[in-house]
């Protein structure tokens, strides 16, 4: 028979092509319908498989540097993921072990310890808000790179920016000074934080130096996010004193950005850096950036993380 | 159409004449030496880790079934050149792929089965000398039927496996085929992390690049489910069916392929 074989109706490539088009169809909508329906992807589950860096080094055999990429990957992914879930409630819990592992692995891994520390600083919900956790890995960094002057300034910046002791900023600051090739604003800076430690110059200082001596894009970025949010301070406080003038004036907080602007005290409705409208809430007195913007929530303004 | 099941029973029994049934054995002391010994060295585990160790196994044992011998279903009749004598009978070509790939179906679903009923068959001794009280203490009853549907999707993983290395076994080496098709499986295992890939990356374009691995790689994490059945977690008869239907429709592509492959092929 397969001598004298006459072709199977499958043989034709254009039946061919349509059958094999129509499983492929048939592969990616009962995938697309599972995940749906039944938890998209079922590895995704919050689950470390193995939560030992050591103990997986040595399963890695001579992979662990390969390794420590994909849990650097698997680290971005929790992160990013989480950070921009619909979820009402986030659950960075991941996070630390991930970089602990990443790290351990490959205790080299210059930037898995620098942004790092600055996912798990970050205040819920943009992050699981642990400055704790952050020095930590940053300590650990210095225990493998002690030249690496940083670490030291990274921890300084998280006692400064999100626990507000200036005291020991400006401690880790002049360690970073004093290892050998470190910036040499530093050492100013140091001596700036203990003078001034905490007023909005003296921060718009430190990240202006972070932007210009970051080694890469996504820091420089940070630093741009953070003056930014600066600037949102700066804005904020103006529109605070024109409400104190309407108050004053009128003897009752405005309602809305409408009554401002027809007292005159502001031109017109007013914007954040990000174009979006700042936010007046005439029931508690406040005006803040919109939840919505890129800039939200600003320095101090982070929620609690969930129970 | 009756060449399909001849075919299919001459694999069986080729892969019965190659002893590929005493892994049967060795699963059975594993086992029964398993259970024995975390009963020396665990204390109330023992069912759940006997159902950890037996479903675990019969996926392993399964796939080294699947991947060694559906890598050689086709190229080992190229290099003994039984191929020649094979097609000069009435053989058509996609009735030997069909064949060859029910065969190996067959040889694992009798294997299944089998193994099946030794992991029932030891935790319903377990079950048996433990007291009432102690039973109330599981999870999960430790003869649970549930089980038998994460065999069952192990199972169609299986198929999916045999039907990746007959796919690679008619156009490449084995030792090729057996990379490629291992090389699949653990992609397998994580490809769902392509799902998310626009959470990490900036470009447009590496998000759909990699959305579209993602649905064209096999996914094979859905069909593992024995830590769900293990816990006693449900699982629904409506998210087995649909794992089924996906593995279905990619075994029905993936031998689609092998056939327009395969008809083609010069062996001159």
């Amino acid at each position: 028979m397969s001598g004298s074989r006459s072709a199977s109706w499958w043989e034709r490539p254009a039946v061919f092509a349509v059958a094999m088009a129509t499983l492929v169809a048939l592969v990616i909508s009962s995938a697309m319908v599972r995940d749906r329906v039944y938890a998209a992807s079922r590895a995704q589950t919050q689950l470390l498989y193995i939560p030992d860096g050591a103990v997986l080094g040595r399963m890695a055999l001579s992979f662990d540097a390969l390794l420590a990429d994909v849990y650097w990957i698997r680290a971005l992914q929790h992160y990013g993921g989480t950070k921009r879930a619909d979820s009402e409630e986030k659950s960075y819990d991941l996070l630390g072990p991930l970089l602990d592992i990443t790290t351990t692995l490959d205790p080299r891994f210059n930037v898995a310890y620098r942004f790092g520390a600055i996912f798990l600083t970050e205040g819920y919900p943009n992050g699981p808000g642990r400055p704790d956790l952050a020095i930590a890995l940053l300590q650990k960094g210095i225990g493998e790179m002690p030249d690496k002057w940083e670490f030291y300034m990274d921890i300084g910046f998280i006692y400064y920016w999100w626990l507000q002791d200036y005291n020991a900023a400006a401690l880790w600051f002049e360690k970073a000074a004093n290892v050998p090739g470190a910036s040499w604003w530093l050492r100013s800076l140091a001596a700036n934080t203990l003078a001034a430690g905490g007023s909005r110059e003296s921060s718009r200082t430190l990240w202006q130096q972070i932007y210009e001596s970051a080694d890469n894009d996504w820091i420089r970025n940070e630093a741009v996010r953070r003056l930014t949010q600066l600037q949102a301070l700066d804005d904020i406080d103006q529109l605070i004193g024109a409400a104190q003038r309407f108050i004053e004036q009128g003897g009752r907080p405005p309602e809305s950005w409408e009554e401002l602007i027809g007292a005159g005290f502001v031109a017109g409705v007013p914007v954040d850096p990000t174009g979006l409208p700042y936010v007046l809430d005439s029931s508690n007195g406040t005006i803040n950036v919109s939840s919505a913007s890129e800039l939200f929530p600003l320095p101090g303004e982070t929620l609690p993380p969930p129970q | 159409m009756a060449v399909i099941p001849r075919i299919a029973v001459h694999v069986f029994k080729e892969s019965v004449r190659d002893k590929v049934l005493y892994n049967l054995v060795l699963f059975a002391v594993l086992l029964i030496v398993a259970s024995y010994l975390i009963g020396q060295l665990t204390a109330g585990q023992e069912v759940k880790i006997i159902k950890d160790l037996g479903l675990g196994a019969t996926q392993v044992f399964g796939l080294f079934i699947a991947v060694f011998i559906g890598i050689g279903l086709v190229s080992k009749e190229v290099e003994r050149r039984s191929i020649y004598s094979l097609l000069a009978k009435p053989v058509r070509r996609h009735e030997l792929i069909l064949g060859k790939y029910a065969g190996l179906v067959l040889t694992l679903a009798v294997n299944i089965a089998v193994m099946a009923v030794a992991l029932y068959a030891v935790l319903g001794y377990m079950s048996w000398v433990e007291t009432e009280e102690f039973r109330q203490s599981w999870e999960a009853p430790a003869t649970d039927p549930a089980m038998l549907l994460a065999v069952f999707l192990v199972f169609t993983q299986l198929m999916l496996v045999t039907a990746i290395a007959l796919f690679f076994s008619t156009f490449s080496s084995p030792i090729l085929s057996a990379v490629l098709t291992f090389g699949l499986y653990v992609v397998g295992h994580f490809n769902a992390d392509l799902r998310n890939f626009e959470n990490v990356v900036d470009s447009p374009t590496a998000a759909y690049l990699a959305r579209a691995l993602y649905y064209v790689l096999p996914n094979l994490a859905p069909f593992d489910i024995r830590a769900e059945v293990v816990h006693a977690q449900p699982v629904t008869l409506g998210y087995v069916a649909l794992t089924t239907g996906y593995a279905a429709a990619y075994i029905g592509a993936l031998l689609l392929g092998a056939m327009f492959i395969f008809s083609r092929r010069d062996f001159k």
